[in-house]
């Protein structure tokens, strides 16, 4: 590949049109402050029809892509701009796919030897066919209770519910496939809540302090991810320093294992005899005034604008290949 | 030992009124009805494209230049006198005798609904409302901790009957109903109207119960059918209603212009609240609305504006018709914005939102409608701003969701009530069409 005219102008592309829309725009301006704030000349747009358009016309050094769930972290976009031929920070197309999906992320963790919650997947065609009743009993069987219904494929805890009785199945269910096709019913696992950032900015993944999660609800929901004072953070995590590399390591190696580039967002929890559990893998992680990735870069003693930066100059020096 | 992160300091110093104000993924997911791949039936913009913006620009011009200097200065707490005077004009239409002395102008009758609220209720009075209820009405009981004590409706709007019962029951509890709130002409969201018939004796309850009426009227001059219905302020009720009226369904809501027609008592408090609230309705927009109420046929535009949203109602219908599934029902709205649907079986509205979306179509959840959470079978739809075309492919839309979700349904059967609460802002924001 050719580079075209060099450019210092970056792109941060925010919004489309999943159901995590919202939170993308609020990302999205948050990122752009903070590389004004650090001298970087970007520019905010939404991933529309008109985005082709838009880069034949202007030449960017390169894009970071601040869009939530869809198109933002299955691929789509990122196979977009690769054959748009615009470099991006993050991870490519393939590594993606499987990181959105929860389960496909979760076998390639356990495959890398990490430990994940117990878990089924399944559609509603197999409710339909097999008996909802009947899979939800053996469900409950095999799991046991409590669990956590999650959409196979899908962030911000959005139709997400932990359920502790049977009777909350089937409602939980219905809330989850409201978004989408397949669901993840996972054991439930208790303990320390924590969310690791891992960065590349050329000398290999690391992690960055582990950020721990402490809802007052006791539920990290919606409104605890987005309502600031709703939820506790402590960056870093109240853990012992066994504890903290263990955490730090499992993010990187999951990082590592789904081929992930530049950065990610890692979810864990740390059951109370130790064992860390893997959740899963963001390949955009939020970038709000109230997400976890900010934290972390903080903690770190670093500059979000500056790390962004550097992320988006890393990428584009990969322009020429 | 690591110490929180503070993301808002101030958490334990807010007021406890505030505490419903939390993020709401409802709210959320009408972020894309901005998109315009998604058919918003959401919303409650009104179309103003059919507004003479030449024939404004030059008014708004014009009185700048001419009149600079006083609609740029700041005006009377209780609204610019010229205004006051037209808006009686305005309210004879709908049979309201006034005196422009006992008129307030606001900034929108929204805050006409604050400053009322804010005279009249303590935490822990109630409000009488119908159910369902406006939105942006809720929003303020809620802000002042009032009780919202919901009320039936049926086809022909309030059911006094029910209003005796749950006045009744407020008094049994021994607590204090403050007034009835009701929007008796195509009701937002329930697009009914209070039945002429039933008008004089909701009045006669309230008064006979010593209950103020707060009787909200943005759409009275929107019907299709026929002439507007005197309202229940024009039926003896000069000194137990206060009545609310708005600019922004007739001309433009950006103006934020609004009213509160009060008894005299009533009034001379209203106007320290809004003193106390923003000194004086902006000047230069109340100037706006008296230039085009004076020198614009501001009626007519109002009747091109009743053929273009019947025209979309009718388009609304026919869809429904067409393509609702077995056993779902709508109201048939003789004027104003929306038709509420109640939906088969055990669907529920607010569940059944992300597949909406996912399908590219937005609707709003009948529980914001309710206080007490209640309304999950039914949602709103606006016809007032997409184009028949539009109305009609979002129809489509929402009719595979609702097949979608009843399969669904017909999956897990019973599946029990579902443990959300209701948050505060489970409606799109007023930007969104």
């Amino acid at each position: 590949m050719t580079a075209p005219a060099s450019s210092s102008r970056f792109l941060v592309l925010a919004g489309g049109l999943s159901h995590e829309r919202d939170v993308s725009l609020k990302s999205g301006r948050r990122v752009l402050d903070a590389l004004r704030a650090v001298g970087v000349d970007a520019d905010l747009r939404d991933a529309d029809a008109s985005l082709l358009g838009h880069l034949a016309e202007t030449t960017y050094a390169s894009v970071l892509v601040c869009l939530h769930g869809g198109a933002g972290e299955d691929g789509a976009l990122r196979e977009v701009l690769d054959i748009a031929e615009v470099p991006y920070v993050g991870a490519t197309p393939d590594a993606c796919r499987m990181a959105w999906d929860k389960p496909t992320a979760k076998a390639v963790a356990v495959r890398a030897g990490l430990s994940t919650p117990a878990s089924v997947v399944l559609p509603h065609a197999a409710f339909r066919e097999l008996g909802a009743a009947a899979v939800l009993d053996r469900l409950v069987g095999h799991l046991g209770l409590p669990l956590m219904v999650k959409p196979a494929r899908g962030g911000s805890a959005l139709g997400c519910t932990t359920v502790d009785k049977p009777d909350e199945l089937p409602s939980a269910m219905v809330s989850c496939f409201s978004y989408g096709e397949a669901a993840l019913v996972e054991r439930f696992v208790s303990g320390t809540e924590v969310a690791v950032t891992v960065v590349d900015t050329g000398d290999g993944p690391r992690a960055l302090p582990a950020v721990e999660v402490v809802p007052l609800s006791g539920v990290y929901d919606y409104s605890a991810r987005y309502t600031a004072g709703q939820t506790e953070f402590f960056a870093p995590a109240r853990l012992s320093a066994e504890l903290s590399d263990a955490v730090a390591s499992a993010a990187v190696r999951a990082h590592v294992a789904l081929g992930l580039r530049d950065l990610s967002r890692v979810d864990l929890v740390v059951e109370a005899e130790g064992t860390v559990q893997l959740l899963e893998l963001n390949t955009a992680p939020g970038m709000t005034e109230t997400s976890l990735l900010p934290m972390a870069v903080e903690a770190a003693g670093l500059s979000l604008g500056e790390l962004l930066r550097d992320l988006l100059h890393q990428a584009a020096a990969r322009r020429v290949s | 030992m690591p110490r929180p992160v503070t993301l808002d300091a101030f958490t334990d110093r807010y007021a406890q009124r505030t505490h419903g104000m939390t993020a709401s993924e409802i709210r959320a997911l009408f972020a894309v009805a901005s998109r315009p791949e998604v058919v918003s039936l959401a919303g409650g913009m009104p179309n103003l494209s059919a507004l003479p913006l030449d024939a404004v620009g030059k008014l708004v011009g014009e009185l700048i230049s001419s009149r600079g200097t006083q609609a740029l200065q700041y005006g009377s707490g209780q609204g610019d006198p010229q205004l006051r005077e037209l808006i009686c004009e305005v309210m004879a239409l709908e049979g309201v005798r006034a005196s422009a002395e006992d008129v307030v102008v606001t900034v929108g009758s929204q805050q006409a609904l604050d400053l009322v609220t804010r005279v009249f209720v303590d935490p822990g009075d109630v409000v009488i409302a119908e159910a369902p209820s406006y939105v942006g009405a809720l929003g303020t009981f809620a802000a002042y901790q009032a009780e919202v004590v919901h009320v039936t409706m049926d086809a022909d709007g309030l059911v006094p009957e029910a209003l005796r019962e749950a006045l009744a029951n407020v008094r049994a509890a021994g607590k204090t109903a403050k007034f009835l709130y009701t929007v008796p002409n195509f009701h937002n969201p329930a697009g009914v109207s209070l039945a002429e018939s039933r008008r004089e004796e909701v009045l006669a309850i309230c008064q006979a119960a010593g209950l103020m009426v707060l009787e909200d009227n943005p759409y009275g001059l929107l019907g299709f059918d026929s002439p507007p219905v005197p309202a229940i302020c024009a039926r003896g009720g000069e000194d137990d209603v206060l009545y609310l009226g708005s600019f922004s369904k007739t001309f433009a809501p950006g103006l934020r212009v609004g009213w509160v027609l009060a008894p005299h008592a009533v009034r001379e408090k209203l106007v320290l609240a809004a003193e106390a609230a923003v000194l004086c309705p902006p000047q230069l927009n109340q100037m706006v609305v008296a230039e085009y109420l004076a020198t614009q046929d501001w009626q007519g535009q109002v009747a091109a504006f009743r053929g273009m949203y019947r025209e979309r109602r009718d388009a609304m219908l026919d869809a429904l018709t067409q393509q609702m599934p077995n056993g779902t029902t709508w109201t048939h709205p003789a004027g104003g914005f929306y038709v509420w649907v109640t939906l088969p079986g055990e669907l529920d509205s607010k569940v059944l939102l992300p597949r909406a979306v996912t399908a590219r179509v937005a609707f709003v959840p009948g529980t914001a409608f309710y206080a007490d959470g209640s309304g999950r079978q039914s949602l709103r739809l606006s016809y007032c701003y997409p184009e028949p075309d539009r109305i009609r492919e979002g129809v489509r839309r929402l009719a595979g969701v609702l097949e979608e979700e009843v399969e669904l349904r017909a999956t897990f059967g019973a599946t029990g009530p579902l443990r959300a609460a209701r948050q505060q802002a489970e409606s799109p924001s007023p930007d969104m069409a």
